[in-house]
């Protein structure tokens, strides 16, 4: 058993160590030059996530829940906020995510990177959104999640627009940053009222107290609302920015503009988990309040659906990944609003590894297609780089759910539990997620066919045209307008290479947890185990989890009936009759647009959020301070005053003189007042 | 102490102001005398905080001498209030010359000396203990203002400063009028006699009134706010940096000094006049800020939406409240100041103002980027920065007197993220369109020497504030148990952790609306 000491000193080293290693990577820059910046991020991530892997152990082992004070951060009356590192099982499995996923994605960048010139600030930016991820998770109080949730957002922000010169990328970047402030809003305003409801924002003395404040009113924007209810919506409004839930979801799609190993870092395997994480960490909160728990089941259900149903007509290949990601994160919020909270950190916990892993490999294509990322360039690539591909197989067969491997473990626990709960919401949640993950085996399929089987249609892309033509040098440059109208088929001579072999050991490992994590850890998380593991830290129903064992045959069978058919129809419609998808979206012309635009949310919010707001501050501006204020105020008064013009003129030059007369004629207008009263 | 930090830069502006030799060596000189002056004061500033008591709400190293035969006195103290601000003064005006150290090429030793006269003014008006020496400072510390807008401003500074004027005008003249009428009823000039002098109820709501229309303006609220960004375009880089910096806190004090402990029964009452100026300043001032052009005047838009964050504070008459909107005043003091500078590091090197002349920035300027964009993250509120601390503690404070104005005024960390990140992007993203632009050279030394000292702080009142908030605490809880027989709204409630389930009754005024 370790001693207090040990894990005090330990979990500090595993926070403070990528703070660290950002800010020598980051000040030192190009003076310290690529190698030492990647050599002290990436050297103190491992560190971490040893250290991770040690502590995580050791609470599985049974070692006590602890919290350690760092330091105060700064108080007012009784509102009290300190810097603490917390450690208990819930905090440990995000632990040993976020420092696996991060150290391995680390490494990945030492190769998919290597040619940009700007690595010590990508390496310094990974570092430091690790910092703030480890901060939001080991928090014994609302602030310093909120802390970590902004700082993640900050990490985001920079590493969406790191290639800032695109303005598509730092488009990208603004966007995620305010859709993100939308959700923070509400968190902000839910933290407040916790403090109002309880006097502290320490989490433990919440939870504590939520039994207490059951049925407890307050005013809220001039209603009478249930105090719980009403807190649990808005700290969700916050889990919905960041895990990019509808309809707070349009900036995460847009984020793959950043560099594809920040996709798998902060895009898939950690920070857009956070919102389920803060879901999980105020379980009791949600459990006291049916309405909010039905609420997150719903929202959870609907971005399950909607992201599904998008994945399946995107072009890039990085955007169905991403519109994959939005969908597997509703599964685990409408597990958390079904109450089984176990079952949501189990699919977050094998969902990073299967995520990561597919965004690595997709990564590794992009890097071997010379940076193109649309699948109708691509096609016939199993050959070229097979350890990508079958990795990128593993992945594949984890996220759609394939026997024994981590996705099936996770993701039958999550429907099974929606099926259980009984509810409405749970009934419908199922039915949605049955659909979704029929979607999902279809979409993921799709993108295996289309990227390594087929014809290869590598001529089409402009990006191989280049990379065939600075290979040929430039003598052959008349032939450029050709390749343009090229037909779509022919590799119009391009070999592509695997990648490296420090991209290639992440995929490795990765797909070890992709195949096993599930296996392996099935019983801890919700399979039997589960109730010394999370030893009522998240709040756990052990009737309701055994009842998962016995759901009925078809229930059972449901998940690997669905994958099996969205695995065949992918099959039917990309190897077995190609022109069939064409003939389809002929077809269905309406409705493929509508799905390939996303349901038309930015258009939406475009028209109703974006335009308004610059109409009303150019309104504000031009019509009330300049039309109205002014004209009425100090303009109207000088140009009344310049009528007598000479007056003016004497004014204006000696402003300072007529002032200090002014100010001269008050104060002995004072003096007389005080003498004579 | 208080006297010699009063006296000391006056005198110095004298000196300055008649320096001998020829206009470079009189320039240099009088250059290095404005530095050395307000180091020396940034040093006695770090002597007072050594030696000051934060356990006592009491005013400490008080100085009085009678002058013209009784009619007011020369009195001086300061309590934790009126102390970090006069911190932030003094932190500031070192800065301030640095920034205006090659750009001003004009008339140097008046440059210098308005200055040095702006620094002892201001030290004057956080430190004076009698109202009628407030108000000669509080009125005299523009006159130099007026002076570094007037002659080494833009092309409209002529315009710029009369504005300035006008609206100073109106407010001072009321103030003026209540101060006579005040001192006519109490009999005394002492402030803090004041603060504990009860005037009649009614008269209160004028006396408020009056008071209220000169800090509203120095702050500045909605609707008397339109002076700032025309002053903010046309002042010089440190002009702005101190108008921003220290000139705006000149209204909260005043409402923090003035207007709360003397007329507490008129702020209650009134309060929701200043919490819906509020309201709408955050929103309004913060959509204007979108679509500005100039950067300065975006930046001068954002500050009138986070002063709103102050009186929000202020008046929401609890600890958390009043707390929160001092160290908004101090991060937005250390903040725009910051901002205001880096803007004037570009404008510096381009002469425009203008956000489409940019592009590109952080490839050639990398280290100037790093500096921004801290300075933005301070702007919009992350924590971990000095702007979130204040902010969080000030909207806190609200929820418990009412939701909607917390609901309204918690837009502004949408918008504001909007426009500053917006303004980061278009002047520092994107392909460097302008070859000018692109052949910006980065920071210089003395660029560094300003940026990092801001940057530092800003971090540290953002990670821990704490030696900030320790001077406030004492008198912030004296000023609760003076406002208490006003009996201000406040959602009452009793911890649910600490005893037996309790109802949550909204007090009788509280949550009306």
């Amino acid at each position: 058993m370790m001693s207090a000491r040990c894990v005090a000193d330990m979990i500090q080293a595993i926070v403070f160590l990528p703070l660290i290693a950002f800010l020598i990577a980051g000040i030192g820059n190009r003076a310290i030059g690529n190698t030492a910046a990647k050599f002290v991020t990436t050297g103190a991530l491992f560190i971490s996530c040893a250290l991770s892997w040690v502590i995580f152990i050791g609470l599985i082992g049974g070692a006590p829940a602890e919290d350690h004070v760092v330091a105060e951060w700064f108080s007012s009356g009784d509102l009290a906020v300190n810097w603490t590192l917390k450690v208990d099982i819930l905090t440990g499995v995000m632990l040993v995510v976020i420092t696996s996923v991060s150290a391995l994605v680390h490494l990945y960048s030492w190769g998919y990177m290597a040619e940009d010139p700007d690595q010590p600030r990508f390496f310094a930016y990974l570092s430091l959104f690790t910092f703030a991820m480890l901060m939001l998770v080991t928090a014994d109080n609302l602030v310093q999640i909120f802390f970590g949730w902004e700082g993640v957002g900050l990490a985001s922000y920079l590493l969406i627009g790191f290639w800032y010169k695109k303005p598509s990328a730092w488009a990208a970047a603004i966007k995620a940053f305010v859709v993100n402030r939308v959700g923070d809003f509400g968190f902000m305003l839910g933290i407040f009222g916790l403090f109002m409801l309880f006097g502290t924002v320490d989490i433990d003395t919440i939870l504590q107290g939520v039994p207490l404040a059951k049925g407890a009113t307050f005013t809220f924007l001039g209603h009478q609302v249930d105090a719980i209810t009403t807190i649990a919506l808005l700290l969700f409004v916050g889990a919905m920015g960041k895990s990019a839930q509808v309809p707070l979801h349009t900036w995460l799609p847009d984020a793959m503009e950043g560099p594809t190993p920040v996709s798998a870092l902060i895009h898939a395997a950690t920070m857009v988990t956070a919102g389920v994480f803060l879901v999980c960490r105020m379980s009791p909160l949600f459990e006291a309040s049916p309405t909010a728990s039905t609420v997150v089941t719903y929202v959870g259900a609907l971005t399950a659906i909607f992201a599904a149903t998008v994945a399946t007509t995107q072009h890039d290949i990085k955007r169905v990944i991403a519109y994959s990601t939005c969908s597997q994160l509703g599964f685990m919020f409408f597990a958390a609003g079904v109450g089984a909270y176990g079952a949501a950190m189990f699919h977050l916990f094998t969902h990073a590894f299967f995520k990561a892993l597919l965004f690595l490999c997709a990564g590794s294509v992009i890097h071997s297609m010379h940076h193109e990322q649309d699948m109708r360039y691509y096609g016939a690539l199993r050959k070229s780089i097979p350890l990508t591909f079958w990795a990128m197989v593993i992945g594949t067969i984890a996220i759609t759910g394939v026997n024994y491997t981590s996705g099936y473990f996770s993701k039958d626990s999550v429907l099974f539990a929606a099926w259980e709960s009984g509810t409405e919401a749970g009934r419908v949640a199922f039915f949605t997620g049955i659909f979704a993950s029929l979607l999902t085996s279809f979409y993921s399929w799709r993108l295996i066919f289309k990227t390594f089987f087929g014809e290869a249609r590598w001529a089409g892309s402009e990006h191989i045209q280049h990379a065939v033509h600075d290979a040929h040098g430039h003598d052959d440059h008349a032939h450029h307008d050709d390749h343009h109208h090229a037909p779509a088929t022919g590799t119009a001579g391009y070999h592509p290479h695997e990648s490296p072999i420090v991209m290639l050991i992440p995929l490795v490992v990765l797909s070890f947890g992709a195949l096993f994590a599930g296996a392996i850890f099935n019983d801890w998380f919700v399979g039997g185990a589960e109730h010394a593991f999370w030893n009522g830290v998240i709040v756990h129903d052990g009737e309701f989890f055994e009842s998962l064992h016995h759901v009925p045959a078809l229930v059972h069978w449901a998940p690997a009936i669905v994958m099996l058919i969205g695995l065949t129809t992918a099959w039917a419609v990309y190897i077995r009759n190609p022109g069939f998808a064409d003939t389809f979206v002929k077809q269905f012309r309406q409705l493929h647009a509508f799905l390939y635009n996303k349901w038309y949310f930015d258009e939406l919010y475009r028209a109703i959020f974006v335009k308004p707001a610059l109409w009303l501050g150019r309104f504000f501006w031009k019509v009330g301070d300049q039309g109205t204020i002014d004209r009425f105020g100090p303009d109207g008064l000088t140009a009344v005053v310049a009528h007598g013009s000479v007056v003016a003129k004497r004014f204006q030059s000696g402003l300072v003189y007529s002032y200090a007369l002014v100010m001269l004629i008050g104060v002995a207008a004072f003096a007389t007042w005080f003498m004579v009263r | 102490m208080l006297s010699a930090m009063i006296l000391l830069p006056l005198a110095l502006a004298l000196v300055v102001l008649f320096l001998p030799g020829d206009e470079a060596a009189k320039a240099r000189t009088a250059r290095y005398i404005g530095l050395g002056t307000t180091l020396l004061l940034f040093l006695m500033g770090l002597l007072l905080w050594s030696r000051f008591d934060t356990s006592t709400a009491a005013f400490q190293f008080t100085e009085r001498a009678e002058l013209f035969g009784g009619l007011f006195s020369w009195h001086l103290g300061i309590d934790g209030i009126s102390f970090v601000l006069i911190l932030l003064t003094v932190f500031l005006m070192p800065l301030c010359i640095l920034a205006g150290w090659d750009s001003v090429k004009t008339r140097v030793p008046e440059y210098i000396a308005a200055f040095l006269a702006m620094e002892a003014m201001t030290i004057g008006v956080f430190s004076s203990l009698d109202l009628f020496l407030f108000y000669i400072f509080f009125e005299a510390g523009l006159i130099p203002m007026y002076l570094i807008i007037g002659i080494w401003g833009g092309k409209r500074r002529i315009y710029a400063s009369y504005k300035f004027f006008l609206y100073t005008l109106l407010g001072s003249v009321l103030m003026l009028l209540a101060m006579l009428w005040m001192v006519r009823v109490a009999g005394t000039t002492d402030i803090p006699a004041l603060m504990a002098y009860d005037f009649p109820v009614k008269a209160q709501t004028w006396l408020w009134l009056a008071f209220f229309a000169s800090f509203a303006v120095k702050m500045p609220m909605w609707p008397v706010h339109t002076w700032l960004p025309d002053a903010h375009v046309e002042a010089p880089t440190a002009g702005s940096m101190i108008l921003a910096g220290v000139l705006l806190k000149m209204g909260g004090y005043g409402l923090i000094r003035f207007s709360l402990p003397m007329f507490p029964e008129a702020s209650v009452q009134l309060m929701w006049i200043v919490l819906a100026l509020s309201m709408i300043a955050v929103v309004y001032t913060s959509l204007v800020a979108l679509v500005q052009a100039d950067m300065k005047k975006l930046i001068a838009y954002s500050s009138v939406a986070h002063m709103a964050f102050v009186t929000g504070g202020l008046f929401a008459f609890n600890t958390q409240g009043v707390e929160g909107a001092m160290v908004v005043m101090l991060s937005h003091g250390v903040v725009s100041a910051a901002l205001f500078f880096c803007v004037g590091v570009i404008y510096d090197r381009l002469h425009t103002r203008e956000i489409d002349r940019y592009g590109g920035v952080t490839t050639n300027m990398p280290r100037y980027a790093i500096f921004f964009l801290l300075f933005t993250m301070a702007s919009i509120a992350l924590p971990g920065t000095s702007g979130f601390v204040g902010e969080f503690m000030a909207l806190t404070g609200i929820w418990k007197v009412n939701t909607w104005v917390v609901f309204v005024m918690a837009t502004g960390v949408i918008l504001g993220a909007a426009y500053m990140l917006w303004l980061f992007a278009r002047v520092m993203y994107g392909a460097q369109k302008n070859a000018d632009a692109a052949a910006m050279p980065d920071l210089n030394k003395r660029e560094w020497a300003v940026m990092l000292p801001l940057a530092v702080v800003a971090l540290w009142m953002g990670v821990y504030p704490k030696p900030f908030l320790a001077p406030l605490k004492a008198p912030v809880a004296s000023l609760m148990a003076r406002l208490d027989r006003a009996d201000p709204p406040q959602t009452q409630f009793t911890p649910l952790v600490a005893s037996a389930p309790v109802q949550l009754a909204a007090a009788s005024a509280g949550e009306t609306k």
